[in-house]
């Protein structure tokens, strides 16, 4: 499924030359330097994020502007990370997240 | 701690304007903003915007924000981007983290909030399935992401944003299946509402939506009529096949910053519920803390830039760098300005509700 907008009446026909390639799940997935993951995950038709603590219920974007982290996924081992306002980077790995998620030993250090 | 003239707390319309204007002036400015690109909402506002030409009437909002961009580049000012401001002591000084990971304190003899709004959502069953979400989001995936977040969409509210969301939605290749609204009247200006009727799309006066259904995601909607007390009739649920439900139901003030200052606030309904109180010259009722745009009440971008350039000139006069007869002729050509870009049927009553909240309102 390909929900990306290449054609716009007002925003001009675009195409994308620089490409990264990240893993969901483990499975590749090409996405646009510089791309939010959440536009990412979206292009690909990817809705669900994560599943609640309690319920294990589905949860996707809700604001897009990291307001409300609903859209919290574990990304390169470090959970709770916003996608809607974290870019893609060359071979970054993002995981659904269960509950609070967890975190990988020295995920975030520099 | 490192110590400017003024910093400005967010890039949106406002917070850019402010930033300009000031720095214009002789200031030193910081500006911050937590995204990794300035410009707030107004890069999905695809649209053009209304007024005269003085208001930029006929240009549309991303076009806007280039231009302040440029602005901002030519004047050399400091611009933190990826840097949330976390909380606000005395004497202005700020903490921003910046990054996710350092941690800053900085100070401006003068501070502008303009941290902008949220988005208000509505709660229903199976409101929390994906693909409901807030009209803004819509906006923001497909004017700014070029992504869609769904083909077929229900849209709930037609005030501006809901119908502007819903015609861009079409632009950009989706089907909007309904327009629903709760009251009896459709909320936006004419000219909006009539576009996305030409196109086609239904609109559902005296309906809300009571249920999404789908399978782990929206596959469908349910709506129903409503009575004077707003409350579903039973026997009237129409089902909508729909992946996406975007909730255009207003937003709130940003104002948490400025409540932990210690700012004064008024409560207003027409402007989105509690505001800082501020006077003529944007500033509150601290000293030294001034505001502009979304965070003052809800409007539009052109309001938003207008206040933004008040606030700036302001905060400059207040450390002495526009004497007093330059600041009160400047203030009185943005006042022009703003009273004209508040007229109509929508904008009359915020002007009245601008009047309320400068003249202190019910004190919270
Ligand atoms: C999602 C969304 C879509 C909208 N679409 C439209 C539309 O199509 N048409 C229309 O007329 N109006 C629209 N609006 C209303 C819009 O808010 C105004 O038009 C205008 O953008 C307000 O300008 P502003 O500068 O006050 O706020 P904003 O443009 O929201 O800018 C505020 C900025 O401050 C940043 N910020 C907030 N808090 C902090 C902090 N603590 N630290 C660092 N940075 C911070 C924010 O991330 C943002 O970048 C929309 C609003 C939203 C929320
Ligand atoms: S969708 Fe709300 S924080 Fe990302």
């Amino acid at each position: 499924m390909n929900m990306r907008i290449t054609k716009h009446p007002i925003l001009g026909d675009i195409e994308y030359d620089r490409k990264v390639k990240i893993y969901v799940d483990g499975q590749e997935l090409e996405a646009i330097e510089g791309e939010m993951i959440a536009s990412a995950l979206l292009a690909a038709g990817i809705k669900t994020f994560r599943y609640t603590k309690k319920h294990h219920a589905p949860r996707g974007i809700f604001c897009g502007i990291g307001r409300c982290t609903d859209c919290v996924m574990t990304v390169n081992g470090m959970p709770n990370v916003r996608t809607c306002v974290t870019p893609v980077e060359e071979g970054m790995r993002v995981e659904t997240q269960h509950g609070c998620g967890k975190w990988k030993e020295g995920a975030g250090d520099e | 701690m490192r110590v400017w003239d003024i910093v400005v707390v967010g890039g949106g319309p406002a917070g850019l304007c402010a930033a300009i204007e000031a720095a214009k002036n002789g200031a030193r400015v910081l500006l911050i903003d937590e995204n990794s690109r300035p410009g707030g909402q107004l890069f999905k506002q695809i649209h053009k915007f209304f007024g005269s030409a003085e208001h930029k009437a006929g240009v549309r909002g991303l076009e806007i924000g280039l231009q302040l961009l440029k602005e901002t580049k030519e004047l050399g000012m400091d611009v933190w981007l990826n840097s949330k401001v976390c909380g606000i002591y005395d004497d202005n000084v700020l903490w921003v983290v910046k990054d996710e990971r350092k941690s800053f304190q900085v100070k401006g003899a003068a501070v502008i909030l303009c941290t902008g709004a949220v988005e208000n959502s509505i709660s229903f069953e199976g409101w929390t399935l994906p693909g409901v979400m807030g009209a803004g989001a819509a906006q923001t995936m497909i004017n700014v992401n070029r992504v869609l977040p769904g083909r077929k969409v229900l849209m709930v509210g037609s005030g501006n944003v809901g119908v502007i969301v819903s015609y861009q939605l079409l632009q950009a290749g989706a089907e909007v299946a309904a327009i629903v609204e709760a009251a009896p009247r459709l909320g936006a200006y004419g000219v909006h509402t009539a576009k996305v009727r030409r196109a086609g799309v239904p609109f559902y006066v005296s309906h809300t939506i009571v249920r999404a259904e789908g399978d782990g995601k929206v596959e469908r909607a349910i709506i129903a009529r409503v009575d004077e007390r707003f409350k579903p009739v039973d026997g009237s649920e129409i089902a909508i096949n729909v992946d996406t439900i975007c909730l255009a139901t207003g937003l709130t003030p940003l104002a948490e910053l400025a409540w932990i200052a210690g700012c004064k606030f008024v409560f207003n309904r027409v402007l989105g519920g509690h505001v800082p109180w501020h006077d003529r010259y944007m500033a509150t009722s601290k000293k030294g803390i001034y505001i502009a745009g979304d965070i003052t009440g809800i409007e539009e971008a052109s309001t938003a830039m207008e206040e933004g350039r008040l606030a700036g000139v302001s905060a400059a006069a207040a450390i002495g760098l526009i004497d007093t007869e330059r600041l009160e002729k400047i203030a009185g050509e943005i006042w022009e300005r703003l009273d004209a870009l508040r007229c109509g049927p929508f904008g009359e009553n915020r002007k009245i509700a601008k009047q309320q909240v400068m003249a202190g309102g019910d004190e919270q």
